[in-house]
């Protein structure tokens, strides 16, 4: 018995790359990975602790890293809370809500159309097309933040909603994945649609769309991120308190907390910081946790829209 | 002729027509905010332009003085971006491969939670971890690493981590690789993971029997196009995170410019000093530098034929 527990885990079977099971060659890699993991996850746990931290064991010192006894007293406070310019915090919420979600869906629609159209159609300028989206793989949005603004004031998006959604939807990472990802569906399927008289729109919705859901899902996901998380369109872009978004308001929390707790040496000021701290760590924990939740449902799809992302 | 034209024009929109029909929105989105800024930035690098009057052309003089007169550029801004660049960039992606490495001789449940935990932070970055990173960094008693270091005895006083020049650059970089397993990471994860085992089969019937000869000859190799992949999104991610040394230490410029980056310059430029035509030159050269580290890239792991 145990001779055969013994040859299970010691083995040629569970060696080497995509193994089944467990083998003792893999403890190594345990080793390497667990106090790593620990570290990488360090962070979160913090914020997930603070979040729930009461104010006094947020004073707490010396300060302690975990909570002990947990309080939704911080999520009350930065919901019922106003930024000094009087919009609630349910308003930044609400526009993160509606702008995420328009974000995300018009982003599908538009990158896999053009996906579609750069995978299965044949016309002239099909690899030229493809190669200019390559090149802009390495495209550094933060570099032409000036002219950017200069063309978003030339088209009066200044202060609009649309200026949260325009501008992110042409991204060159997603547009690729798809092309990828459509190039692995068979051509006799479209050319049997196309045999039975279906219209190019047809085939696009009824037949291309179902078969790349895992690249949907992942283009889901790196828009959400890009969008949820944003905070350069509310500080560049607009001016009206009432059209930003939580990340923005979150950001000017932690700003001003973090000036604070650099200046201030007096108790009060650091009593603020430390009061800030916690509602900007249940807003942190707000932001974060959406991304989490949503990776997870999909990380499958992910991986498996990963494998085509090769760059030749 | 008329009807000659229009009848090739009819002719090509029943051939081609659809496609770029299906293209239209992606494509005015692509011209509006990627290539028209990206020209309007070159076009401004030439010009003195301060948002009030009309741009005027001055012809290089902005490139000239950015490399002749700007002292902040060439003893700050440049030697911190390469520092930066080159221990987050290369290091970031050689840390990131040997990770999906290793998570690829994992079985698949315990491969999916590492590569979970390690790809997380990457996913929210910036805003909601300025929090975290403040409270563990704060320049009081109260700061989480202040008051472990006093706790073992190995400071006196409080340090002020994220205003102090020499430790800014360090957390900066330390902050930057924690949330640097991004989508490249993944990528090559499922590039490794994509590659068939009978290579390695055949390899070590031919007499291979390390794994180091293994990566080297048989991984990589194989996996080159996600290899360039993880590349571009290393070195793009890179340059975009140019605005955590500002984010964490408060202030644009940066505590005597210790954090301060090649984007913190532009913006320093272009929105504290309007001195637009300047700070379009200075985005160029960040441009330029993009280009440079991908061609590079390209070069190493182009696909052979």
């Amino acid at each position: 018995m145990n001779n055969r527990w013994f040859r299970r885990y010691t083995g040629m079977r569970n060696r080497g790359i995509n193994p089944q099971g467990f083998h003792v060659s893999q403890l190594k890699f345990y080793v390497v990975l667990l106090p790593l993991a620990a570290i990488m996850l360090l962070p979160i746990v913090f914020i997930f602790s603070s979040a729930f931290k009461p104010p006094d064991e947020l004073f707490a010192y010396p300060p302690r890293f975990f909570v002990s006894n947990p309080t939704l007293k911080n999520f009350t406070d930065l919901l019922s809370k106003t930024s000094t310019s009087g919009i609630p915090v349910s308003r930044y919420l609400f526009n993160s809500v509606l702008v995420t979600l328009v974000t995300v869906v018009s982003s599908v629609l538009v990158s896999s159309t053009a996906a579609y159209a750069l995978s299965k159609k044949r016309f002239k300028l099909k690899q030229v097309l493809f190669a200019i989206n390559n090149v802009a793989l390495m495209f550094v949005p933060i570099a032409v933040t000036i002219p950017r603004f200069l063309v978003i004031e030339k088209l009066n998006l200044l202060n609009t909603f649309w200026v949260h959604i325009l501008p992110v939807l042409a991204m060159p990472v997603g547009l690729f994945l798809l092309k990828q990802f459509i190039d692995g569906v068979p051509d006799e399927v479209i050319e049997a649609a196309q045999i039975d008289g279906a219209s190019d729109v047809t085939i696009y919705w009824r037949i291309i769309l179902p078969m790349i859901q895992p690249a949907i899902a992942t283009i889901a996901i790196l828009t959400f991120q890009a969008a949820w998380n944003n905070t350069e369109v509310s500080t560049l872009y607009i001016n009206n308190e009432s059209l930003r978004t939580l990340a923005f308001y979150l950001n000017t929390l932690t700003t001003t907390a973090g000036a604070n707790a650099a200046v201030g040496t007096s108790s009060v000021t650091g009593a603020n910081a430390v009061a800030g701290q916690g509602i900007a760590a249940a807003g942190a924990l707000l932001m974060f946790l959406p991304n989490l939740v949503i990776f997870i449902f999909l990380q499958s799809q992910v991986m498996s829209t990963m494998s085509h992302s090769g760059l030749k | 002729m008329q009807s000659k034209l229009s009848f090739r024009f009819q002719h090509w929109l029943n051939k081609e027509g659809s496609a770029y029909a299906f293209l239209s929105a992606y494509g005015v989105l692509f011209i509006v905010f990627i290539v028209v800024p990206v020209l309007a930035a070159l076009a401004l690098s030439f010009t003195f332009f301060d948002t009030i009057q009309q741009p005027q052309f001055i012809g290089l003089r902005n490139y000239i003085s950015l490399i002749t007169q700007d002292d902040t550029f060439m003893k700050y801004v440049l030697p911190n971006t390469i520092q930066f660049a080159v221990l987050v960039g290369p290091g970031g992606y050689v840390v990131a491969f040997l990770l999906a490495w290793i998570l690829a001789q994992l079985p698949k449940l315990p491969r999916t939670l590492f590569a979970l935990i390690l790809y997380s932070p990457s996913m929210t970055a910036g805003v909601a971890m300025a929090v975290v990173w403040k409270a563990l960094f704060s320049g009081d008693q109260t700061g989480y690493l202040n008051s472990f270091l006093m706790g073992l005895g190995a400071i006196q006083e409080p340090i002020q981590w994220l205003q102090s020049p020499q430790y800014l650059m360090p957390i900066m970089i330390v902050v930057t690789l924690w949330s640097s397993m991004g989508i490249g990471f993944l990528a090559m994860l499922a590039g490794i993971l994509e590659i068939n085992p009978e290579l390695y089969e055949a390899a070590a019937i031919d007499g291979m029997n390390s794994r180091w000869q293994e990566i080297f000859y048989i991984t990589i190799p194989s996996m080159r196009p996600q290899m360039l992949f993880g590349a571009v999104m290393a070195i793009v991610s890179t340059f975009q995170a140019g605005a955590i040394g500002v984010t964490l230490s408060g202030s644009n410029p940066t505590p005597q410019y210790a954090g301060q980056l090649i984007v913190n310059h532009i913006e320093d430029y272009g929105f504290l000093r309007y001195e637009m035509g300047y700070a379009a030159a200075i985005s160029v050269v960040l441009l330029l530098m993009v280009l440079f580290f991908t061609r590079l890239s390209n070069r190493v792991f182009a696909s052979e034929a």
